[in-house]
């Protein structure tokens, strides 16, 4: 599969072919088309574990699976889809894009970019062979909250240390592109002259490095309780189950951040692209998304408030979430003041664009009623949240990804993906995904759980609906599959620019971006010309 | 403009993906040893022990030899140094979380189980007799009657060690640009060998702590957090000392330039962090 994708530039000196070429390939370019190809199929089996969940929630009843597996499902589609598809794709999208809109030669450091992806097929080889496991794979919820976590069978360690090497492929992957953009910029390139993608993935990385081994700690704590007698998350030994959850939180919340801040970095480059105007608020978008990353350290206890916990943490954690809808709510201004009286036209990448604004904001709204502690008693751990969240990372980060796919696929490829076939994949996605999340919104306020295969029977008629829009939203995904393998193959060629409001470094290569590209750096006069400020 | 300056390596690696088979062989056979199967777990772990050192053999192997044949600019010196900074920043991070485990629980949990604040009805149902002391383990006193451990022995013998290693490795460290190769060999060997001295102190200060006083991994709270920081401490003095030694191997073959030793200051830098490290433990888990 993987093979397919760059064969096109092969206008080089020797490098090495076929399986060897992607295994000990040392290129950005490579090393990005991995990682996409990857998470394109942890996409598919992430969202083939989503449909067994739906299928048994089509009617009330236990139809399909037993509770065990299907909480196998609820767990395993989280874990596959955090790790496995959206942070992945994110990486990808930066190894390829970031040396080439900053004008550099590669990575910063391209062995070790090599190791960092090489790392997470193992790893999540080791995650999913638990299917097959005694015991079956893990079932507590991809929070892995103890004491529950703690009775896994034979995948417990396997999950623990996967999460581990998960761990050390995305601290390294973040070391390499702080490294790459705060020290390849090529001449000229300031800081401040950066594109916004740069931006959200250099503090996205930040972020990365801070919370990834906190992680890394609690599995580890995870673990020692499980095999060698610690008393960590058992409060008979001093010790407090709540505990795992203020740890875990301290990443878990920086770590939806992770799966958000790049995705705000591709918006704010393709919106400005076809409202053919410069971003509106360059210099605000950058403050927003670095006050973004310094509140999602003081927030985790908002996934808590029904735990017990002293007033003073609740009206903290609930003032200081709320805070964080100022600096999103700078972005959805600009984005749409962007777009005010811009000369704008609807490709496909755009439609994904705007559809992206409109659905992330409602995700952002849910999640201030969320915020607030109160209300939060009543949809804790309900569909609402469910809905909630979904609507922040499906038409979030995943139509971010795509449209990102769509906006650079001629770059890489050098040719266009089939504009009316790209429609058709936006709208079936965008509706699809509607009718799947949306009714998520009722049940949870009107009572049904989340993480549970049964349900009360005035569920049924929107759980019917959320399943049928839940298969309807799988389907499309293999319109886009077929989109971007026919672009490889039959696509018309693409010119330099691709997109006629594009503006960056990366546009002025030609299409596809040759192998190596920048080896020596680009006229600073250039960088200024299709700078932002 | 001109060629760039950096180096990139246009040529491809094996050494990524042989340590990515070294890793998981490792952590596939430690958790087929956790769940019971030990032959099979113990042959995984070693095979994939020797393919990971295998691997760090060859690839610093090679990052060496293209340093020695002047590859590295400046620009990628500075790639190197970001990096080294914040891996050593991630480093921090995992720390933390056994930090906040240590505080949470002398801060929180402790006194919630002894009836403080919201947690009276906790004590009061559930462990009646329990009070809130430090160290604890527990209401359900897990692991028995232990002894606690002093700060005044060892540890501080210990943190006199490592503090004296900080100062020889910064002498070695001035030695070094100033070319006193003879200084330099000295401060860098007694470093080690007051990593080494470290090392066998906390080895024999664990034989005590389990043999004398019953204060095991199991002893509730207090041994999991003691146990937890201090292992993982210990963990990092090895590896840095290990470190500190191929450095004075490259020291004595001529490997560094008063200008360019990118290697030894990165090992200093990782010196200097399970140095503070170490003082926080010092201050935390043995005296106060
Ligand atoms: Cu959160």
């Amino acid at each position: 599969m993987s093979t397919a994708a760059p064969a096109e530039h092969d206008h080089h000196e020797e490098h090495a072919t076929g399986l060897t070429r992607w295994l000990t390939t040392t290129n950005h370019k490579d090393i990005g088309t991995l990682y996409l190809w990857f998470s394109f199929i942890m996409f598919f089996v992430g969202g083939f574990m989503a449909l067994i969940i739906r299928a048994e929630l089509f009617q009330p009843g236990l139809q399909i699976v037993d509770p065990q597996f299907f909480n196998s499902m609820t767990t395993m589609h989280a874990l596959i889809m955090i790790f496995g598809a959206v942070m992945p794709a994110f990486v990808g999208l930066a190894n390829w894009m970031i040396p080439m809109m900053l004008g550099a030669p590669d990575m910063a450091l391209p062995r070790m970019n090599n190791w960092s992806f090489w790392i997470l097929p193992f790893a999540f080889a080791m995650l999913l062979g638990t299917l097959f496991m005694d015991g079956g794979a893990p079932a507590a919820g991809w929070t892995m909250y103890a004491p529950l976590v703690l009775q896994t069978g034979d995948a417990f360690p396997f999950m623990i240390f996967s999460i581990h090497l998960m761990g050390i492929s995305s601290v390294m992957g973040a070391i390499n592109i702080v490294a790459t953009i705060l020290n390849m910029r090529a001449p000229g390139m300031t800081l401040l002259r950066m594109p916004l993608f740069v931006w959200t993935w250099l503090i996205t990385a930040y972020l990365l490095i801070a919370v990834m081994p906190v992680l890394a700690g609690a599995v580890t704590m995870l673990l020692t309780d499980k095999f060698f007698g610690t008393s960590f998350f058992n409060a008979a030994g001093g010790g407090d189950p709540v505990m795992f959850q203020h740890i875990f939180w301290f990443f878990g919340h920086p770590e939806v951040y992770i799966l958000i801040l790049p995705a705000f970095g591709i918006m704010s480059q393709i919106i400005p692209t076809f409202a053919r105007k410069p971003l509106f608020g360059y210099a605000s978008m950058v403050y927003a998304s670095a006050s973004i990353a310094f509140l999602s350290f003081i927030v985790w206890a908002h996934h808590m408030f029904t735990v017990g916990m002293p007033l003073a943490g609740q009206l903290f954690f609930m003032f200081a979430t709320m805070l964080i809808a100022v600096p999103t709510g700078v972005k959805v201004f600009n984005w749409v003041a962007t777009m005010w009286r811009g000369a704008m036209t609807f490709e496909t990448p755009m439609l994904f664009a705007i559809s992206f604004v409109i659905l992330f904001t409602i995700g952002g709204f849910s999640g201030l009623m969320l915020a607030i502690t109160p209300a939060d008693f009543q949809y804790h751990d309900s569909y609402f949240v469910v809905a909630h969240f979904h609507y922040v990372l499906v038409p979030g980060a995943i139509f971010a990804i795509i449209a990102g796919v769509y906006y650079w696929l001629p770059k890489w490829t050098g040719r266009m993906y089939s504009e009316p076939l790209g429609k058709l994949h936006f709208w079936t996605s965008m509706i699809f995904m509607n009718i799947t999340f949306f009714p998520m919104h009722f049940v949870g306020l009107a009572g049904m759980p989340r993480r549970i295969p049964d349900y009360a029977v005035q569920f049924a008629d929107f759980n019917m609906i959320a399943s049928i829009g839940a298969f309807g939203f799988g389907f499309s995904q293999l319109i886009f599959l077929y989109i971007v393998l026919r672009a490889i193959r039959t696509g018309e060629p693409a010119t330099a620019q691709v997109w006629e409001g594009a503006h960056g470094l990366e546009w002025t290569l030609p299409s596809p971006a040759p192998y190596h590209t920048f080896d020596t750096p680009p006229d600073p006069q250039l960088i200024v010309k299709e700078g932002h400020s | 403009m001109g060629q760039s300056s950096y180096y990139v390596p246009h040529d491809t690696s094996w050494w990524p993906i042989i340590g990515s088979v070294g890793l998981t062989s490792l952590v596939v056979g430690a958790s087929i040893l956790l769940n019971g199967s030990g032959g099979l777990g113990q042959f995984m772990m070693l095979a994939g022990f020797v393919v990971t050192i295998f691997m760090m053999f060859g690839w610093f192997g090679l990052v060496i030899s293209e340093s020695m044949a002047g590859k590295y600019s400046a620009q990628v010196d500075i790639s190197f140094r970001w990096s080294m900074s914040w891996f050593i920043f991630s480093e921090v991070m995992f720390f933390a979380a056994f930090f906040g485990a240590l505080f949470y629980a002398r801060m929180y949990s402790l006194p919630w189980l002894g009836g403080e604040g919201s947690g009276v009805m906790t004590n009061e149902v559930l462990w009646p007799t329990f009070e809130t002391v430090w160290p604890s383990n527990g209401p359900a006193e897990i692991g028995g009657d232990y002894k606690v451990m002093g700060a005044w022995g060892i540890p501080a013998l210990n943190t006199a060690i490592l503090l004296t290693s900080g100062i020889t490795i910064t002498w070695a460290h001035h030695a070094l640009k100033a070319n006193h190769r003879g200084q330099l060999i000295m401060g860098l060997f007694l470093t080690v060998l007051l990593g080494a001295v470290f090392v066998g102190f906390q080895a024999y200060e664990y034989i005590h702590a389990y043999n004398d006083l019953n204060l095991k991994m199991t002893t509730g709270i207090y041994g999991s957090t003691f146990f937890m920081l201090t292992g993982f401490h210990g963990f990092h003095v090895t590896m840095g000392a290990i470190m500190l030694a191929v450095i004075l191997v490259r020291c004595m073959k001529g490997h560094f330039t008063p200008e360019n030793h990118f290697a030894f200051e990165a090992v200093a830098w990782y010196w200097h962090f399970v140095d503070v490290v170490w003082l926080g433990l010092f201050i935390f888990v043995y005296w106060l």
